[in-house]
């Protein structure tokens, strides 16, 4: 079953929160001009609007990264993997890196090692939209939008791209 | 030997494919996906790091029982990119009993725990051999079939197409040469025709024109000329010298005369036609260096793009193992 969590005008307001405290991260590291990825599809969708309401000069990055997952073998490949386009070179630049949920930290896991196969950032913030319990890697986000109280069995989703919604599933599976 | 029924040894109870043996009995949708899939990984050959880690702790035999260069090479590489180690066997094929040196040499390979054979034979049928008798979390992808069929060359003909092209559906593509003795023209055709090309052409002296040719789904033409216009795709297929012995062509210069692809003979193609080739091409006898060299020429880009068609097969055909469904 679905339960509607948060309607897209409430994500507005916590993308609004998101980029105060992007901005005050930002100015206190003396970052300027970050390099933005987004990680399919969720996270893309929440970065596109970062991207834009902070009028970052660099191209919006977007990875996929099916091909890093440590489950592979075990729940085999989404077929519909979209390629991951980083347009600048990652080098020595400041990330922000964007997720719609942090749960087990693992999606983040192979987010970075993906990063680090295009070259080696200067820093990464992680900024997700939700953050809730249920870590099983050392993964902590830098800015986050909320922090839900949900039971293992419920299941936090992104839906998008236009209007956004957060719903909440209960599931049987354990997420990943 | 006898080839099996097709259709379902290659995919598994849900699907997905097991084994990548021939185009025949996979759908467009399975195709297309094998498109798609190799799309994400062309990205990976962009990078600083031309690899991911998917089949980190994976064994990938090339099981080459004819010699090959070009594809053994690319799948080398593909199976590296995915982290896979690979083991590259040249084999020769003996005259003994096949069936049994075959059977010997999968035997001693199972013991060595490999994941996946990319098996190239001279004889029709070796690869779906293989692929019944090798144990069940094996994989098995054929690189060439005596004359039956060469899948990954026919998908990443298909990819350079739809890199060029895009959709599938109003195009003409002309096959030019030995069509008998092709396998290469045997995948492409199927492939074209399950993924709703408009029309298939074949051209090329009756002599090596399989019999029954329009069961295929094609077009006929014995005249180079004619069957050139107004196509989209021209794709030259290696004339294999061994084929002048048997008094199928009179020479290589009068084939060249008739079928050899020149910038005039282009002419009649669509003025965006692209012109391929999978290699190694015959200069002065398939095709003029002008041409192979020529703006229209992708033939060294169907050689990149083999590798990432590769890399998607292998992906796709290893993500069912490791146990749990």
């Amino acid at each position: 079953m679905n339960t509607p969590y948060k309607s897209a005008a409430q994500i507005d307001d916590l993308i609004h929160q998101m980029i105060d405290q992007l901005n005050t991260l930002l100015a206190e590291r003396q970052i300027s001009n970050p390099l933005m990825i987004g990680i399919h599809t969720g996270g893309v969708w929440l970065a596109e609007r970062l991207h834009h309401q902070m009028q970052l000069k660099e191209p919006l990055g977007t990875l996929d990264i099916a091909f890093y997952r440590d489950d592979f073998t075990r729940i085999g490949m989404n077929p519909q993997v979209r390629p991951s386009h980083l347009p600048v070179a990652v080098d020595d630049r400041h990330i922000i890196l964007v997720d719609d949920v942090l749960q087990t930290g693992r999606t983040i896991r192979a987010a970075l090692n993906e990063i680090f196969d295009y070259g080696r950032p200067a820093s990464i913030i992680l900024a997700t939209l939700v953050e809730r319990s249920g870590r099983e890697l050392p993964i902590e986000p830098d800015v986050v939008g909320i922090c839900p109280e949900l039971a293992p069995e419920n299941h936090i989703t992104l839906t998008g791209p236009d209007p956004l919604g957060l719903i909440i599933k209960e599931s049987k599976h354990s997420p990943s | 030997m006898i080839i099996p029924n097709q259709s379902n040894i290659q995919l598994d109870a849900q699907g997905r494919l097991k084994h990548f043996l021939t185009i025949d009995g996979l759908n467009q949708e399975l195709l297309t996906e094998i498109l798609d899939t190799a799309e994400s990984f062309a990205g990976v050959s962009e990078r600083t790091v031309k690899k991911v880690p998917m089949l980190r702790g994976k064994i990938i035999t090339n099981l080459f029982f004819e010699t090959s260069t070009r594809t053994r090479t690319t799948f080398e590489l593909a199976a590296k990119r995915l982290s896979a180690d690979v083991l590259s066997l040249n084999i020769s094929a003996s005259s003994t009993s096949k069936g049994e040196t075959l059977l010997d040499t999968l035997r001693n390979l199972e013991a060595m725990h490999c994941d996946m054979f990319v098996v190239r034979h001279a004889d029709s049928g070796a690869a779906h051999f293989i692929a019944q008798h090798a144990a069940p979390h094996i994989s098995v992808i054929n690189a060439g079939d005596g004359r039956h069929a060469h899948p990954t060359q026919a998908m990443l003909d298909m990819f350079t197409i739809r890199r060029h092209k895009g959709d599938f559906s109003p195009l003409k593509v002309a096959i030019v040469g030995d069509i008998q003795h092709s396998r290469v023209a045997r995948s492409q055709i199927l492939a074209l025709n399950t993924l709703g090309v408009a029309e298939v052409r074949i051209i090329g002296p009756a002599t090596l024109m399989p019999v029954h040719a329009e069961t295929l789904g094609v077009k006929v033409f014995h005249s180079l000329e004619e069957g050139i216009q107004d196509v989209d795709v021209v794709i030259m297929l290696r004339l294999q010298r061994e084929r002048m012995s048997g008094a199928l062509l009179p020479s290589e210069h009068e084939y060249y005369q008739l079928y050899g692809l020149t910038d005039k003979r282009l002419e009649g193609a669509k003025p965006d036609a692209i012109v391929m080739h999978p290699g190694p091409i015959n200069r002065g006898v398939e095709m003029d260096s002008q041409v192979a060299d020529g703006p229209r020429s992708v033939i060294l880009q169907q050689v990149s793009y083999g590798i990432a068609i590769r890399m998607a097969v292998m992906a796709m055909a290893m993500q069912r193992q490791g146990g749990a469904q």
